[in-house]
């Protein structure tokens, strides 16, 4: 009963809790295109001609893949906010230009993001027979055509399982970000439990609303995978 | 010689360096120390895990299909604050039960959620490499007489200890990247140091050198590990031809998720 006041209570944390777990949701929602997209054009970059556009993207990926989320995230976090600020004294002395955390945050998560799926992007480029470029040259399409009306179809059904695993890793990393200034989920549970002295009850609260999601994102993963093979059985 | 300190000089602040490298190293021993300890339990604790989810009994199967969903699907973090936070709270419990002076450091705290935590994860990739030796040769060494002991010495673990190698790999580099996370409860590891030198100094460039001592760590790793590979693997010489992207979660070979191999992980 005690608890039960205490979520869902006239004072309760529940709504507190229930805005973080929009936020935590948005954030990895809104991290999706950027750090998916980033990591294709990552992976299609690897195999261009140009040595130092390869060796440029294999560091990006060894170095995002070789250090730990969090210290990736203060990077690009800090990083971002110092280059802005430097920008903006660079226009007037007292200009403070400030990136706002939601929008840093996804910056952020999107550099890790890209450096992970860009892995499963290889994967998938490679798993698609050379010959559907050749044939999709040979009927005429040009560049353009031949990658998003023919390849990138097939890359999605391939890339499906693979993305699916960033995308819960994605889901995980949204909580790393409590650490800086975003009012999510784990940060939600975290100021109710400063105030009332009870973090178990909240933060067993939290990792049972990230449980929800990524069972739910295991059902929709299945679905979309599901989809994609139709006509491959 | 001056030129070539000159530059070194340039690239890397050695006043910086001077004055709090060692913080930096003691860092890394403390990072170290907390990897070694929660994978090595953890390994231990995972062939448990594994063969019970793996198990006829549905009530012992269930629940480590529950202990898994549960600590893969929530963020390390949100178990750690709840194991660091979550001790203090049922403090009196915990004195009276002689626990206190465990929880009460945020070390131990920090080796019991990485521990739980990469237990879940080794016991999934140690299924995925049992279950991936094929029933025919179960039934071929049952039909050539082998005793249980032998047949799992013999046939199964072999096999499945070469399936598992990388991934296993794969996790220990994946501990070593969450450990940072245990500078947020105030444990002095690797990345607590490098906050504490960044809050002191302001000096950017501190998380550069961080990032640089984990990424030798893991690049080590990655080395070594592949030479263990190819060591244990000579008599497959086809099979490590096999291109990395073909291994690569989404590649052709979809195997490894069928089998629940995780290919990349964090957490």
């Amino acid at each position: 009963m005690h608890s039960f006041n205490l979520l869902f209570g006239p004072n309760g944390w529940a709504g507190l809790l229930l805005q973080g777990a929009v936020v935590t949701l948005l954030l990895a929602l809104a991290t999706v295109p950027v750090g998916f997209g980033a990591g294709l054009a990552l992976a299609v970059m690897k195999s261009s001609r140009s040595r130092a556009v390869r060796a440029f993207c294999d560091t990006y990926t060894t170095f995002f893949r070789g250090i730990p989320d969090l210290l990736a995230l203060f990077i690009v976090y800090f990083g971002l906010q110092a280059l802005l600020d430097r920008l903006g004294r660079l226009i007037s002395p007292d200009l403070h230009l400030e990136l706002n955390a939601f929008l840093a945050g996804v910056i952020a998560l999107g550099a890790v993001t890209a450096a992970y799926s860009s892995e499963v992007w290889i994967g998938a480029l490679q798993a698609v027979p050379p010959g559907q470029k050749e044939a999709a040259l040979s009927l005429g399409l040009d560049r353009r055509r031949v990658f998003f009306l023919v390849l990138l179809p097939q890359l999605v059904r391939i890339a499906l399982p693979g993305l699916g695993n960033v995308w819960t890793i994605l889901l995980k990393d949204t909580s790393l970000i409590s650490t800086l200034a975003v009012m999510d989920l784990l940060r939600a549970a975290a100021e109710a439990s400063r105030n009332t002295t009870e973090p178990i009850l909240f933060y067993s609260a939290a990792a049972s609303v990230y449980l929800v999601f990524s069972i739910v994102s295991g059902l929709v993963q299945a679905r979309l995978e599901r989809r994609a093979n139709r006509g491959y059985a | 010689m001056e030129t070539a300190r000159g530059l070194f000089g340039f690239i890397f602040d050695m006043d910086l360096l001077s004055t709090y490298g060692w913080r930096l190293l003691d860092g890394l021993r403390i990072t170290l120390i907390v990897v070694g300890v929660s994978c090595g339990i953890g390994f231990v604790l995972a062939y448990p895990i594994c063969r019970a989810r793996m198990s006829r009994n549905i009530v012992l199967s269930n629940a480590s299909l529950a202990y898994a969903t549960l600590f893969r699907g929530t963020p390390l973090l949100c178990q750690l604050y709840l194991v660091y936070y979550g001790g203090g709270e049922i403090r009196p419990l915990l004195t009276s039960l002689g626990l206190w002076v465990f929880f009460r450091e945020a070390f131990f705290c920090c080796i019991l959620a990485f521990t739980l935590n990469t237990a879940a994860y080794q016991a999934e990739i140690m299924r995925g490499a049992l279950q991936s030796v094929s029933k025919g040769q179960l039934e071929a060494a049952a039909a050539l007489g082998l005793s249980k002991y032998r047949v799992a010495r013999h046939v199964v673990w072999p096999q499945a200890f070469l399936v598992a190698l990388r991934p296993l790999g794969n996790e220990l580099v994946g501990i070593i990247k969450a450990s940072a996370l245990a500078a947020i409860v105030t444990l002095p590891d690797l990345m607590g140091q490098t906050r504490f030198i960044f809050a002191r100094t302001f000096d950017f460039s501190v998380y550069l050198y961080a990032a640089l001592i984990y990424l030798a760590l893991t690049e080590t790793i990655r080395r070594v590990w592949n030479a263990i590979e190819r060591a244990f693997s000579r008599h497959l010489l086809i099979a490590v031809r096999v291109p990395e992207a073909a291994r690569a979660p989404g590649g052709r070979v979809q195997g490894a998720k069928a089998s629940g191999v995780v290919v990349t992980q964090s957490r």
